[in-house]
This record gives structure tokens, sequence and C-alpha cells, in this order.
């Protein structure tokens, strides 16, 4: 596992970090819209020149926007391979380009947008539906849960496989996995009720 | 004991949204035809399976949009490149395949504990969802006929179905141990679970 689980931020000045997480999403929406609406070679261009645009200013390294595609590069190049055999090189350049244009976008989007910054932005856009039941402070606690849960899971997960190996039974993944999850819902049931106990989430 | 308060049920849906971001992280199961399997899809039926249609549908959720930020989607990548790129239909698909398997499987009580049917709802679910929006959306995103995006899809089959066993064998365990995960909520009961 090369990424933190706890995120690609990287703390920052630049505008994009300083720009509203709204903006920056509404912003990756209609570039995507875009790309969809005005297929063509000078549009596709233009996406990765922007998405090379936007990692520079929002700082991102080499390294980090290698690894942000290394993932979906595998679909990618089948992809390109796909559309090359079966409708030219334009095409292929056209549609996967677009793709990798909006990794690149993505990427600065994650490199310039911390959880908490996501956090206060959720919370605030579900204030409104407040009335309909909604609590966004319910929402907040479990994003901040999920945050801590992620490498507190992935340590019962590496305990429960290395007990599962002690008895013998690494090839069976029901002999780690039932262990795994028990545990996570016994540890969420003793979180719920530790925060109802300090009142937390009460009416 | 046990009583059912909203801190508990944050608690279980963020509990399972973690747990899918760490079966997505898990290494990847190599297949040697491109499509690397995750036990991410074993995340989130199961999250539907022990926790029903609401939370499960929830915890799945909110595991989609910490992915946003967080690189937390299967292989470690990072969030939002998804839902531009080829398997966003599949992300889409997630939570109401999970849904759709909590409603199958917490309709009767003692469905929970019955491999059989337990296995039957997550097989159904993903046939319904999962490998339908994906394959249309790879159709769509990837410019490519919806019949060659189907014949994509079915090297998923395999893998889901292996994948399914397993999310029963854990599920109906996971029931046996806490029974009341399933116990429902009905109006009658409320009030006096409020204020046993």
């Amino acid at each position: 596992m090369a990424a933190s689980p706890l995120g690609d931020y990287q703390p920052g000045t630049s505008v994009l970090h300083r720009l509203p997480v709204g903006a920056k999403l509404l912003g990756l929406l209609v570039l995507s819209a875009a790309g969809v609406a005005l297929r063509g070679v000078p549009t596709t261009a233009t996406l990765l020149a922007l998405g090379l645009l936007a990692c520079a200013v929002a700082g991102v390294r080499l390294l980090r926007a290698a690894r942000a595609l290394r993932g979906v590069a595998i679909g990618l190049a089948l992809l390109a391979a796909y559309q090359c055999w079966q409708q030219g090189g334009e095409r292929a350049f056209v549609v996967v380009g677009s793709l990798v244009a909006m990794v690149l976008l993505a990427t600065a989007f994650t490199t310039t947008t911390s959880i908490e910054r996501m956090v206060d932005a959720i919370t605030r856009w579900l204030e409104p539906f407040r009335a309909l039941g909604v609590r966004p402070e319910l929402v907040a606690l479990a994003f901040s849960l999920l945050v801590r849960g992620i490498p507190l899971t992935l340590e019962i997960a590496a305990e429960t496989r290395d007990a599962a190996r002690a008895r013998g039974l690494e090839r069976s993944p029901r002999a780690y996995l039932t262990p795994l999850v028990i545990r996570v819902v016994a540890h969420a049931r003793a979180t719920g009720e530790a925060l109802h106990a300090r009142g937390i989430g009460d009416d | 004991m046990n009583r059912r308060t909203p801190t508990t049920d944050v608690a279980l849906v963020a509990g399972f949204a973690a747990l899918i971001a760490v079966c997505a992280l898990l290494p990847e199961i190599k297949t040697g035809v491109g499509v690397p399997y995750s036990l991410q899809t074993f995340g989130v039926l199961l999250a539907g399976a022990v926790l029903g249609p609401v939370r499960g549908f929830l915890a799945v959720v909110l595991y989609l949009v910490a992915g946003l930020v967080l690189p937390i989607y299967s292989g470690g990548t990072s969030g939002i490149a998804h839902y531009s790129g080829l398997t966003a239909g599949y992300l889409v698909a997630f939570p109401l395949a999970a849904a759709l398997c909590g409603y199958l499987v917490h309709r009767k009580r003692e469905n929970a504990t019955q491999f059989a049917v337990v296995f039957t709802c997550g097989l159904l679910s993903s046939v319904v969802f999962i490998h339908t929006l994906g394959p249309l959306n790879l159709a769509w995103r990837g410019d490519m006929g919806i019949k060659d995006a189907f014949v994509i899809d079915t090297a998923y089959f395999p893998g889901d179905i292996a994948k399914n066993v397993v999310m029963a064998l854990v599920a109906t365990a996971v029931h046996r141990a806490f029974p009341d995960l399933v116990a429902r909520r009905t109006r009658s009961q409320e009030p006096v679970a409020a204020t046993a």
C-alpha cells in the first residue's frame, strides 16, 4: 500500500487551496460534462492542458500524479488498445485523453482539499435539510468516526489475519474475515454506547 | 442492553464505511485478465446484509463521499477520479445494491442466519445493480458498444460468486453473534425502547 489511508492532502496556499470546496467540485463537474458534450481532439487537448495546469498550481508532486494514474493505468491502456483497433488512433486519444485529464484534475482536488474542509462544507450543505430530520452534526460525527476507523480497522485486519495464519488457516478468507467483522461490530457498539453515555448525538 | 440509539447507528454506519475502505485497500486478487478483484463488493454487500437497507445504504454512501478526498477506492487510488472514469457506474450501483441486499435479508428475521438466503440476496443485488450500471457506464465513458461492455463485465462474475459465498458465511456468523442487529424498530416498540 503506497498511499496513506488518511489522504493525499498537502497543505498549501495556492489559489486552488483557497477556493471553496463547492466551487472546486462544481468546476470538476462542469469540465467533466464539457468533455462529454464537446467530444473532440481540441476539447481533449484543452482538458489535458487544464489538468496539467491544475496539478502545477496545486503543487502536486510528479510522483503523486504518477501514483494517481497507476491505479487506472491498466484499464486505460486496455481501452486505448480497444479504441485504436475499433475506431482508430484519433478516437483513442479523445476518449483516453479526456479520462487522463479528469484523473489529473481530481488529483489537484484531493491535493488541495483536507477532509476537515470537506466535512465542514457537507454539514453546511445539509443544514437546510434539518427540517426533514437530517442532523448535520451526526453526519459530521460519522465522518470523524470513519477517519479514525480506517487505520484502526486496518490494524484489526492485520491482527485477525495473523491469528488465522497461526492456526494454519491463512488460505481461508472466512477464518479472518469473520472475526474481523465481529470485532468491527463490537467496536462500533461500544463506541456508540460511550458517545451516548456522554450525551453526544441526543436530542 | 444494546438499545438502538442514534449514536450506535452512526458508529455502525461509520464502522462499516471504514470496513469497506479496508476491503478495497487489501491486496488485490490478481486474475491475469486486467480486472483485479478486490474485496470491495464483499464489503458493500456485507454492509447491506448485516446492517439492513437504510444503515447499509448510508454506510456505502459515507464510504463513497469520503473517497472524494481519501484514497480509499480499490487499489488505494484516490476517489473522485473514478466518477469521471470507467468504473463510475459500479460505484453508483454500490449503495443501491447494498440497500436491496439489506432489504431482502432483513425482511424476515430468520433470513439473517440462513446461508442460502443471504447468498441469493447478495448475488441478486449485484446482478440487478452492479452488473447493469457498471457496464452501461463503461460503454458510455469508454465509447464502446454496449454488448462489448457487458462481455468485459462478465470477467467479474466468477469473483463475484466467490465473494458472495464468503459474504454470506460472514454475515450469517455475525447475525448469530449479534441477533438484535436485525431487530426491527416498529412504531409501537419505539417509546418502550426509549423509556426502558
